[in-house]
């Protein structure tokens, strides 16, 4: 029987399995540990969270692979970790590190200000960032296998996360509804491969599952998301940058399996502590805009 | 109409409710303990054991959902859902909902870059089953009224006790119905059987 690694069903339905969850940014074992605990589906092994990324300035690289094994070890839940946009040694080095699943992300300081990563060349599964259907396509198109909203990372502000995922949603619902010569003119404009909107056309949906992430700082905000139709939430610095994130991971990993359940919401999110700081997203300087890496 | 359920706490719903249509089938995700009480089958769907556990607790399904095995109902458990079956699991000192007779061995292939697909002879289903695995688990050993359905290199990875199906794959990645089918037939005929 013949064996296939690497299929696209193989890397799709590894997010696919996720869905529904909480995946969680840690920055050591003990972190990892406190994030499986409290229901994580899968943690993300980082040097510094977003908003420390961001408070610390300079180039933010992908994470020593010492912490990345420290995480590894510490779970039995999958483990991700960030890679700079087209940076092919650093997914390459993940990858042969044995994580499962390798963000391709604007939180850290792009190495390639023209290229993405290739994603269908490597066996590991990717999760990239979007703004719009445009670059949600291309990167399906460079073959990631799973996608999350932007949003505005390490500001503890959902503002751009609900932007992005509205926008998405409805362009994908515009697309469904079109004819074939109507999909060409729509590719063109988005920039995107017209043989994924076909596909999101024939299926009625997007190909890959797309989550939510960037600024989720209370349980609440997890659950509007999910309410948006995202299939599950990333949340970065909103847990280990409040006051009590056992109790913080918790609630939000509630609010997330029952979005729809306002009375158990109002519930959690009783006494959690002072949620992260969060930023105004018109006080952030363009070069601080991290939804504006990539295309 | 038959009612079968899908346990929603986490991970590929969906998939499983699109395997599991039928003419004489209603499906219902289930999110609340009530809902048990309609159903005559229920499906354990892959995703994170440790977080559907975890969400079994909170929620109070753990009793419930043992009480609904003890009663007979028929169970299918992919991959995470397996291992929610299993009564040991390697390494870990205390199983979850323990219905059935087996060890199961998590992550046993490896780790996401050695998923795979292949297809599988099943016992009672189909010689070219697409299988679908993921981080998936292996059942090392079963007990003598568990039949064993299907091998991968020597491994189990799919079998049966009387009203309980476990496999270690994911037959709702895949457009093969056929598993779900097996599902909805055990449900059809548990029916039929006057109750034990």
């Amino acid at each position: 029987m013949e064996k296939r690694t690497g299929t696209d069903r193989v890397k799709r339905g590894m997010a696919e399995m996720q869905k529904g969850g909480v995946i969680m940014d840690v920055i050591n074992a003990e972190q990892a540990k406190i994030a499986e605990e409290a229901g994580a589906v899968a943690v993300m092994a980082l040097e510094r969270v977003p908003s420390d990324i961001r408070a610390a300035g300079g180039v933010a690289r992908m994470a020593d692979p010492t912490i990345v094994e420290e995480v590894r070890d510490a779970v039995s839940i999958p483990v991700m970790a960030k890679a700079r946009i087209g940076h092919i040694v650093e997914a390459r080095l993940l990858e042969s590190l044995g994580v499962d699943y390798i963000d391709e992300s604007e939180v850290l300081t792009p190495a390639d200000e023209v290229f993405h990563l290739h994603k269908s060349d490597y066996t590991v599964p990717f999760v990239c960032g979007a703004k719009d259907l445009g670059e949600a396509t291309r990167r399906i198109g460079e073959g990631a296998s799973m996608l999350r909203t932007k949003g505005e990372p390490g500001t503890g502000n959902i503002v751009e996360a609900v932007r992005h995922q509205r926008l998405i949603q409805g362009q994908v619902r515009k697309v469904l509804g079109m004819s074939d010569d109507e999909l060409m003119t729509e590719a063109k404009n988005l920039g995107a491969p017209y043989h994924v909107l076909q596909d999101i056309r024939e299926n009625g949906r997007l190909p890959v599952v797309n989550f939510a992430a960037g600024g989720i700082a209370t349980p609440a905000d997890a659950a509007l998301m999910m309410h948006l139709g995202s299939d599950g939430v990333f949340v970065g610095s909103g847990i280990f940058k409040s006051d009590n994130p056992q109790k913080f991971g918790r609630a939000i990993v509630e609010a997330t399996t029952h979005y729809d359940d306002f009375k158990l919401i109002a519930e959690l999110s009783k006494d959690l502590g002072t949620a992260m700081k969060g930023i105004e997203i018109s006080t952030l300087e363009p070069a601080d805009r991290m939804q504006d890496r990539g295309w | 109409m038959i009612n079968i359920g899908v346990l929603a706490l986490q991970g590929a719903v969906r998939e499983h409710v699109r395997g599991l249509e039928a003419p004489d089938v209603e499906i219902t995700v289930v999110k609340k303990v009530e809902q048990l009480e309609q159903l005559d089958g229920l499906v354990f769907p892959g995703g994170e054991s440790t977080t559907m556990r975890r969400l079994i607790n909170r929620y109070g399904f753990y009793e419930p959902l043992q009480a609904f095995a003890a009663a007979g109902k028929p169970i299918f458990g992919t991959c995470a859902g397996a291992i929610l079956m299993a009564q040991e699991i390697a390494g870990q000192a205390e199983p979850h909902l323990s219905v059935m007779d087996m060890t199961v061995e998590r992550n046993a292939f490896g780790r996401q870059r050695e998923s795979f697909e292949a297809l599988l002879s099943m016992k009672h289903v189909a010689e070219d089953v697409e299988a679908v695995f993921i981080r998936a688990p292996i059942i090392r050993s079963v007990g003598p009224d568990v039949d064993v359905l299907a091998e991968y290199d020597g491994d189990i990875v799919a079998a049966q006790q009387g009203s309980f199906l476990a496999c270690s794959f994911h037959p709702e990645l895949t457009d093969d119905a056929r598993m779900h089918q097996y599902f909805v037939q055990m449900v059809r005929e548990s029916l039929a059987e006057p109750a034990v």
